[in-house]
């Protein structure tokens, strides 16, 4: 630890330096940030920042207010695109107690602890995510740049030059990305991050956001990840791969299974399908989120699993022939509007526990799920995803799985919070019944 | 920003092609001078840190070249001489025109070695906190490290990892190898981790350098060149 404090020490005072920003989670996702100056960054890694954690979103009572951000030295990182003579700096914190332990409703420290589950089972976890978002002309409404499609090679409009900005940026910062494209909406884009352990690319996907706003805010643009902006559109998924590692071996990887399948992932997948609606509350914890979840535009609506059907909850891509450590499984419900964190330990943790209770794979979904009728899918046993986030938060609220990956901190701050949500919505007077329903009745 | 003093001047130009390769695999940055004249136009602002001037094919051209760089101007400290061995009787009387010399056909780790103890004891070798492979240096003090010139935003670890590389080029690394002579300690990523860095500083060496850092196909990494040509090394370029 030592050495990694001198280093980011001795890095500040060498390139100049002239603000350190550390960056720390909410309980939503949002990202806080507390800017301080190098001369007190070095107490700032000792001892922690102290701040007031009763205004942040899930955190802390009124009586236990005062709380330490402190910094991770090893997220130390430099950010490119702002003045070259006065660089700025950041890092992500772990948010301590007065008393030296560790905060509960830390996101990033519950990711840390389930994490810290599925090593001492001698895996470790890592994601890659697929981020879809949109770009609009101004945030107040969605104001679509163009009105290109999937892979759509439009030449050298601003969407397309945002995304290669955004991809640049991206790398700069030790972010590799592995494919970016037009998706199927008006100015959809998608960027796919390359997967690395859980904890780096839950910093990353907060990092992600904030550079894919900022380029597109410096020419004027508005980047949002709602998970269904255009109704009739297709929405903005968060499609995560997910594999297990046992030291140097992909533990999901079986050459004598037919698809390659260890009992591992099939376990694992079965965690996913049957905790499924216990978990969508974290990786859909939207309102808006439940739009997205509806049949016709590839987005997941009913439990099951198939290796080339986007149409299923869990997909299991192909891998490419001799890269067997490639083997992953596709997890496709969570939209990039969630919290990162939360999200991957939630997913880790349905996982988890098929491994540890055996759950049995059910058969591979092989028609078009969408195409059979309600009876045809009871007769296969594939039931359909919460379909608003009340009935998400029914099935969250009821989880034992669920309080123990979160814990009660979190699990109790966040039903709360979505509660409020979903009253909120209840209460609101939407456009569509005043549309309807106004002249008529 | 890291200073460099290790351009070495070599004649003839264009050099035969095993000293420049020999060079190369060694990461020493090198340029060919035709003559005198042009190795004083061609000197570097920090001066030359040493010169391999070969004599098998044109002894005379050699010498008067040696000539000038022990003279004022462009003077150079360490000069290595290749000779044959049929030219030894012509070394008589110019012990003043060099350092040390290596008998042409040299074999490659001789003169390597030869000219880095010359580099050394002319004081103008790699300071103990400075190393540098091809375009890359790194500075161990200050923790900075630079590629044509350019500073590099590093992690801590992308900085540890690099280090390693750089202070052990040339050798194949599995990823547990690399995981535990590098991080040390546990982590969270474990030997995928070292994919994962790697990925990352090609990504931060750009484009035109991401290749310095080879992926061994089912071994590991290995940084820089192998130094046993031949040895079959199945190497694969990842994007």
């Amino acid at each position: 630890m030592e050495r990694q404090l001198e280093y980011v020490l001795r890095t500040v005072e060498e390139r100049g330096v002239r603000f350190v920003r550390l960056w720390f989670t909410d309980v939503l996702g949002f990202l806080k940030s507390v800017e301080i100056t190098p001369a007190e960054l070095e107490v700032a890694l000792e001892e922690g920042m102290t701040f007031d954690g009763s205004t942040i979103e899930g955190y802390s009572r009124i009586q236990e207010s005062d709380m330490l951000a402190k910094p991770d030295p090893n997220t130390f990182e430099l950010l490119p695109g702002g003045d070259p003579d006065a660089p700025v700096a950041r890092m992500f914190c772990d948010i301590q107690m007065f008393s030296g332990e560790p905060f509960h409703g830390d996101p990033r420290h519950v990711l840390k602890r389930n994490l810290e589950r599925a090593r001492e089972k001698g895996f470790t976890f890592f994601v890659g995510p697929e981020m879809e978002f949109f770009y609009s002309r101004t945030a107040e409404r969605i104001e679509p740049l163009d009105n290109a499609g999937y892979f759509d090679h439009t030449a050298n409009d601003l969407g397309s030059q945002l995304r290669k900005q955004t991809v640049l940026r991206l790398e700069a910062m030790g972010i590799p990305v592995e494919y970016s494209f037009h998706e199927n909406g008006p100015s959809q884009h998608e960027i796919d991050l390359r997967h690395t352990d859980a904890l780096t690319m839950a910093d990353n996907v907060m990092t992600f956001r904030l550079v894919t706003k900022q380029v597109a805010q410096d020419l004027g643009v508005h980047a949002t990840f709602m998970p269904k902006p255009i109704a009739g559109a297709f929405g903005s998924g968060m499609h995560s791969h997910l594999s297990l590692f046992e030291g140097d071996v992909n533990a999901f990887h079986d050459p004598g299974d037919e698809n390659g399948l260890s009992k591992v992932a099939k376990h694992f997948i079965a965690g996913l399908l049957v905790h499924a609606n216990e978990i969508v509350a974290i990786t859909n914890q939207w309102v808006n989120s439940y739009k997205r979840l509806i049949p016709g535009y590839e987005a997941p609506v009913y439990k099951c699993w198939a290796r080339n059907n986007r149409s299923a909850l869990v997909r299991v891509p192909l891998p490419k022939q001799g890269k067997s450590d490639s083997t992953r499984i596709e997890f496709r419900a969570p939209d990039p509007a969630c919290n990162p964190y939360l999200a991957f330990s939630v997913m880790l943790a349905a996982g988890l526990r098929g491994i540890e209770e055996g759950y049995a794979l059910p058969a591979e979904a092989t028609d078009n799920i969408y195409a059979l009728s309600d009876a045809e899918r009871l007769a296969e046993g594939i039931s359909a995803l919460p379909g608003s986030l009340r009935d998400a938060l029914d099935s969250m609220e009821n989880s034992e799985l669920m309080a123990e990956a979160l814990g009660e901190h979190v699990f109790e701050n966040f039903l709360i919070n979505k509660r409020r949500e979903w009253t909120d919505y209840k209460a609101y007077v939407t456009p569509f019944e005043i549309d309807r329903w106004l002249g008529a009745l | 920003m890291i200073e460099r003093k290790d351009l070495a001047l070599v004649f003839p130009d264009p050099p035969p092609s095993m000293l420049a390769r020999t060079l190369d695999l060694a990461g020493q940055r090198w340029k060919a001078v035709a003559n005198a004249s042009v190795a004083m136009q061609a000197e570097p602002a920090e001066g030359w840190t040493g010169a391999i001037v070969c004599a098998d094919e044109d002894p005379e051209g050699a010498f008067a070249l040696c000539r000038t760089l022990r003279k004022g101007d462009a003077r150079v400290d360490s000069i290595l001489l290749l000779v044959s061995g049929a030219q030894l009787h012509e070394l008589e009387h110019r012990d003043d025109l060099f350092d040390d010399f290596c008998l042409s056909p040299f074999h490659p780790r001789e003169l390597e070695a030869r000219f880095r103890h010359l580099l050394f004891r002319a004081g103008r070798g790699e300071s103990p906190e400075l190393a540098s492979y091809a375009d890359l240096v790194l500075n161990f003090e200050t923790y900075q490290a630079a590629i044509d010139g350019k500073p590099l935003d590093l992690t801590y670890m992308e900085y540890e990892l690099l280090k390693f590389f750089l202070t052990h080029p040339g050798k194949v690394f599995t990823r547990e190898q690399l995981l535990s002579r590098v991080w040390g300690y546990e982590y969270y990523g474990g030997a995928r981790t070292v994919d994962v860095h790697v990925r990352r500083l090609r990504a931060k060496l750009g484009e035109e350098h991401a290749n310095l850092i080879q992926t061994v196909r089912s071994v590991g990494y290995r940084f820089g060149q192998t130094r046993w040509p031949g040895a079959g090394d199945r190497v694969q370029d990842e994007g």
